[in-house]
């Protein structure tokens, strides 16, 4: 295969070329109901050519390898026929590597019917739970094997795990619907995903609680996020905006985030980290080749960094970030996050009821979405505060915010932390894209809460 | 064709009846990045799944790339020991009608034509807007799509593809504005480049001054876009013929009764000529067609694949489909929603005070499958007095779409294509919670 790949990179006409190959294999199993509804695996293979000629990029992706040298043709074909300013991607030393994962006990591994039987303790306790009407399980576990090579020396090869489970509720009574949801993910580590059973139990009791829950009254209010969805605020709010792909073409979003510019208090941290080990968005090397490192975004309410590609990188003139990531083989890396969180604080939880007459607990994911400027995120789970004390159960809530104010407006951090690996993140096509983000408790002051 | 016989023939020695799939698809796109030629791409790919009954349990695989052939029938072997009880039969062999979704012109468009229709479209944009920013994206491409059972049943179409979408970005300060507009068709020649410009430029003219709305009960427009932002998500699910099946469904006791207003007329329709969404039979075999959801109000029909009707004793509606190839679900193929008698005018004219909303972010986040809509409205403009006065900002908009639909203001005449998969009107509806901030 080195060969093979090291024949076909060489003797051309361009600034840069880069191939990659994977092989992939995964078991997906879908309850809905009691109904065991989509048992099946997947076998995948394929790969890519990126050229770079004078400042643009041509990409050929293929599922069969013959023919790589008139693949890697075609798309410096392809690249010829735009005319950008030509530009040098930020330079990488070569790197020669090996990358495999080490885990105790591999979701991969484990046999069918052992995460068969799994599944099926779990979604008995939803089903038998009061007010219960059904039940949706998605399990995905996959190991993908992939190889990188470009034409400036560079061959890795790295095999990544992953793993994702989401156990929903959904409880009815007369014509009314509602539901609860549990959203986890490894790296590929099966024991995640054992022993919920006591979580079920509560997905299914919270949905059938809904039933009877109140609608918040719209409006502003002071709101304190749990862990989970703080972190997403962090990733959705912050983190996409964050990305250089977004911004370092426009100068008018340059002059916004500008490095140097406060975006928060001094208690603000937002740390974007692929180095940290056995997470969903960790990784040793990007898919440019790129070795990962940690990246302050903010540091004590300061806009001190941004997360970039090669070219991104290039052209405003910072340090590549091994933040380059493509969902498969279909796509070409773009920029991502990957581990992304709020560094803790020093408030406690009570601390941060204190200041609270009236404002809403929200906890838990539904998702979130970010229109850059503008974003929301709901949550799964919502609680009045008043007179400084938790209240009556809410439907779930939709927060909305404007980044720059709201950011300003995180009066209290808390403590505590906690990463959240559930789900995934979408960009430009590529969905869903292993991350995790994270966040102690945090108090946001005149968020606007969605409701009735 | 001979492959998946080949497929078939051993998967036939392990079990009752099989049935294979092949979808390979070659598609290429052009992106435009901030008003330049970024990138240009040629995409291939082709996966091949297998469905097996063994043992009167259903087992499946999918593969791609060298090696994963000979893989698919053990795989699918495997997994059959745990699957579903199979409950349907495969069905035989059956004249197909033709759908028209194959135009060879899309093979002959150069990639250097491509770049010029990106070109012109972003020129066209700053002719208007000058310090806009715009990604575009031409693709051109086309699949084809073979399948072939034990019981007799055998199928194979091509589909051509031709897309233009276009996102432009204008920040001033801190304040963001995003426009854009995307069509797709089998037919390059259905796609209007300067068409798609005027709705854009449309959007750059309304958003110019700001507007600003307090938190109330307010009525609002729906663009066709709007529909397709905030509505339609949490309307076709309940029309999913698993969600009936499981009771998760809010109409799933409704067929055959009025749920929504009378003007309101809904259908799923396979066999619109050219539509990318267009097939001559479903991804399991059965022939596509028109049929009704909501007729006049009144709830006609759920969305069935195979397995889903024989658990509900019912009829499969051809809509099962298999997202990237994979495992058949029902699923929509184009949805149309029947035009009124408003014109959009008229409906801004009605208007004393409210909105129109174009796109929303954070909808689908709610409580989908209880009809919940709501969230964020990244581009929609204030209405006063029968006159869009300016875009608006830092505003939810929340809603159900069984109270919103039951009784509508207004069905507008200018039905439009969105996404290339559904059709609709502007949609005039009362009392929509409108929340914003500092009231």
């Amino acid at each position: 295969m080195r060969d093979l790949i090291a024949d076909a990179l060489k003797g051309h006409d361009a600034d840069y070329i880069e191939i990659h190959f994977e092989e992939s294999q995964a078991t997906n199993i879908v309850y809905r109901g009691e109904r065991l509804e989509e048992i099946s695996r997947a076998r995948n293979s394929g790969g890519n050519v990126r050229a770079l000629v004078r400042g643009s990029w041509g990409f050929v992706s293929f599922n069969r390898l013959d023919g790589l040298g008139e693949k890697v043709a075609l798309a410096l074909e392809e690249a010829k026929l735009a005319s950008r300013e030509p530009f040098k991607l930020f330079p990488t030393d070569p790197v020669v590597d090996t990358v495999m994962p080490q885990l105790k006990k591999a979701a991969t591994a484990v046999l069918l019917a052992a995460k068969k039987e799994l599944l099926d303790e779990y979604n008995d306790i939803i089903l038998s739970s009061p007010k219960i009407q059904s039940s949706r399980i998605n399990y995905r576990d996959a190991r993908r094997q992939r190889i990188f090579a470009n034409s400036e020396g560079s061959y890795i090869e790295q095999a990544k795990t992953d793993l994702t489970l989401r156990l929903t509720a959904i409880a009815r009574e007369d014509n009314e619907v509602q539901q609860a949801g549990l959203s986890l993910g490894s790296n590929g580590e099966f024991s995640a995903v054992e022993g919920l059973h006591e979580q079920a139990r509560e997905i299914a009791r919270h949905a059938a609680a809904l039933l009877s829950a109140p609608q918040v009254k719209g409006g502003e209010y002071t709101v304190i996020l749990d862990p989970v969805l703080a972190g997403v605020f962090a990733h959705e709010a912050f983190g996409h905006l964050s990305e250089s792909d977004f911004v370092y073409q426009n100068e008018n979003l340059r002059q916004i985030m500008v490095l140097g510019k406060r975006f928060g208090g001094k208690h603000l941290n937002i740390i974007d980290d692929p180095t940290i080990p056995n997470l969903r968005g960790s990784y040793k090397y990007d898919d440019e080749g790129t070795p990962a490192r940690k990246t302050y975004l903010i540091r004590e309410g300061i806009l001190v960094g941004r997360l970039h590609s090669r070219e991104t990188a290039a052209k405003m003139g910072e340090r590549a970030t091994g933040n380059a990531r493509a969902i498969n083989y279909l796509f070409s890396p773009i920029v991502r996050m990957s581990n992304t969180f709020i560094e803790s604080g020093s408030a406690s939880f009570e601390e941060m009821l204190g200041g609270i007459e009236e404002g809403v607990y929200v906890k838990d994911w539904y998702g979130g979405t970010t229109g850059l400027e503008m974003f929301t995120f709901s949550a799964g789970e919502a609680y009045m505060i008043r007179q400084r004390r938790l209240a009556e159960l809410l439907r779930p809530v939709v927060l909305t915010g404007n980044v720059f104010t709201t950011l300003q407006n995180i009066d209290a951090i808390g403590n505590d932390i906690e990463m959240n690996q559930g789900g995934g993140c979408g960009k430009g096509g590529q969905y869903p894209l292993p991350v995790s983000d994270g966040s102690p408790h945090i108090r946001i002051r005149h968020c606007v809460v969605g409701g009735r | 064709m001979e492959g998946l016989l080949e497929v078939l023939r051993s998967a036939r020695r392990e079990a009752e009846q099989a049935e294979v799939f092949l979808v390979s698809s070659r598609a290429m796109p052009i992106q435009f990045e901030a008003n330049e030629l970024k990138q240009v791409q040629t995409k291939e790919s082709s996966s091949i799944a297998l469905r097996i009954f063994r043992k009167g349990r259903i087992g499946f695989a999918i593969a791609s790339g060298e090696g994963g052939l000979e893989a698919l029938v053990d795989m699918a072997v495997e997994t059959s020991q745990f699957g579903s009880p199979a409950n349907f039969q495969f069905p035989s062999s059956q004249d197909y009608l033709e759908v028209r979704i194959f135009a060879p012109k899309v093979e002959e468009i150069a990639m250097e034509g491509m770049v010029e229709i990106g070109e012109g479209l972003i020129a066209k944009i700053r002719g208007h807007t000058p310090d806009i920013l715009c990604d575009v994206q031409v693709t051109k491409g086309a699949s084809s799509i073979s399948l072939v059972n034990s019981q007799g049943g055998q199928g194979r179409y091509d589909r051509s593809f031709f897309g233009l979408s276009l996102e432009g970005i204008l920040v001033r300060d801190t304040d963001m504005l995003f426009v854009g507009d995307s069509e797709s068709s089998c037919r390059p020649d259905f796609i209007g480049i300067d068409d798609l410009a005027d709705k854009v430029i449309w959007q750059l003219e309304m958003a110019k001054k700001k507007a600003t709305v307090s938190t109330k009960l307010l009525p609002i427009i729906f663009t066709p876009h709007g529909v397709a932002s905030a509505l339609l998500s949490p309307l076709v699910l309940a029309f999913n013929g698993k969600a009936v099946l499981e009771g998760a469904s809010p109409l799933k006791d409704k067929l055959r009764e009025q749920v929504f207003d009378k003007k309101l007329s809904l259908w799923d329709d396979a066999t619109v000529a050219y539509g990318v969404g267009s097939y001559p039979f479903d991804d399991e075999g059965v022939p596509s067609q028109r049929l009704p959801l909501v007729t006049n109000g009144v709830v006609a029909n759920f969305l069935y694949d195979l397995q889903t009707a024989a658990l509900a004793g019912a009829h499969s509606t051809g809509n099962g489909q298999r997202v990237g190839g994979g495992f058949p679900s029902p699923a929509i193929s184009s949805l149309i929603l029947g035009g009124g008698d408003v014109s959009f005018q008229a409906m801004v004219e009605d208007m004393k005070e409210g909105l129109i909303v174009e796109q929303v972010i954070g909808a689908g986040q709610g409580n989908l499958l209880g009809g919940d809509f709501g969230g964020n409205v990244l581009l929609g403009y204030k209405v006063e007095h029968g006159e869009i006065v300016g875009r608006v900002k830092d505003t939810m908009i929340a809603g159900n779409v069984y109270q919103v639909l039951k009784e509508l203001l207004g069905i507008g005449q200018e039905a439009r294509w969105v996404g290339g998969i559904l059709q609709t009107p502007p949609l005039y509806c009362s009392r929509v919670s409108v929340v914003t901030k500092g009231s």
